[in-house]
């Protein structure tokens, strides 16, 4: 029911099948930010998603890396930013900043 | 993150236990903070623990900076809970949206021809009386309290219980009529005025809520807004001296 725990459900289930799992987890925001601090996005190595970690605006950025941490093994720290309209960078149109960590599941 | 540790934070969810996830950015370190005890490789650095506690106390996940490393805490608080009283044609409704919302909740009703499950789909329904089902349950500063029934024998003792605990809401159903007899009785029964006043009744906000699916928002928004207030209150002092 609760939406972090069921995120780390499901990343425990692909886990516990063998998947590659990574989680993304919202760690600091300023201004507005479409999900709060604690937010979570799981990603298996497949590429397929669970939970959030802001409106959509940046997930797609994220599961790149998530799928990189899987690779790797190493931890990721991410900073968002206002999206420029102009250059199609990946960001936050609300106007926000989030940080976001990415770890593997071990 | 390691797998151990979703299986810890799914259990202290189950058994309702507070727990905060300490995590060190530069290598994924980790330690499980509990009220009285610490596990995890992190566990042994006492100001990590520490900090933890602190952002348990408040309720908020945060990154801090300990002898310069930073530090992510997530806090996995229990749900909050909401405890319905009186399986009635609100309930019905109530208990769905407020399940949606990340309540756990559950239906009290001792009539057993409306404490079924079948009235309540995944929802939990305990047939007793309010007061002896929160003996059992126990009332806790995250739970919230509705009384529905409408009948004073079923209501009554549910308010009386609730008002001597420290749950962070209490809505009574029923008109400003209904309310004001309500607070004659309760006070024969030995609560003060003082107490009476925590009492949100009519219950709801004041958005013309008609149907059983309205007053369940306006009863849902009153929630919310309490348990964000009391959020608020606990956090305002840190921010003060920050």
């Amino acid at each position: 029911m609760s939406d972090a725990l069921d995120v780390l459900g499901q990343v425990g289930t692909w886990k516990a099948s063998g998947k590659g799992v990574a989680i993304a987890t919202v760690i600091t925001t300023w201004g507005s930010s479409p999900r709060p601090v604690g937010s979570q996005l799981g990603v298996d190595d497949s590429g397929a998603m669970v939970g959030s970690v802001s409106g959509g605006c940046i997930e797609g950025a994220v599961v790149q890396e998530a799928l990189a941490a899987i690779k790797d093994g190493k931890p990721r720290l991410l900073d968002f930013g206002v999206t420029d309209e102009q250059a199609w960078d990946v960001g936050l149109a609300c106007g926000g900043k989030v940080q976001v960590f990415v770890e593997k599941v071990n | 993150m390691k797998a151990e540790t979703i299986a810890a934070l799914q259990s202290a969810r189950s058994e309702r236990r507070a727990v905060v996830l300490a995590t060190r950015l530069s290598d994924a370190a980790e330690a499980l903070v509990y009220r009285d005890k610490a596990e995890g490789p992190l566990a042994a650095d006492a100001a990590v623990v520490a900090a933890a506690r602190r952002a348990m106390e408040v309720g908020r996940s945060e990154t801090v900076d300990v002898g310069g490393a930073k530090i992510f805490l997530n806090v996995y608080v229990p749900p909050a809970r909401l405890i319905v009283v009186g399986a009635v044609h609100i309930a019905q409704t109530l208990a769905p949206m407020a399940t949606m919302l990340d309540f756990d909740v559950t239906v009290v009703d001792p009539r057993g021809a409306w404490a079924t499950t079948n009235r309540f789909p995944g929802v939990k329904v305990v047939q007793e009386w309010a007061d002896e089902a929160f003996d059992k349950m126990g009332l806790d500063v995250s739970t919230a309290v509705v009384t529905l029934t409408h009948d004073p024998k079923l209501d009554d003792p549910a308010l009386e219980a609730a008002l001597r605990s420290d749950v962070f809401y209490v809505g009574a159903l029923g008109s400003k009529r209904t309310h004001a007899k309500r607070k004659d009785r309760l006070r024969e029964a030995g609560i003060t005025d003082e107490q009476f006043e925590r009492i949100h009744g009519p219950v709801g906000l004041n958005i013309g809520a008609k149907s059983p699916a309205e007053i369940a928002v306006s009863i849902l928004g009153q929630i919310i807004e309490a348990r964000a207030r009391r959020l608020d209150a606990l956090a305002a002092p840190k921010a003060a001296a920050a």
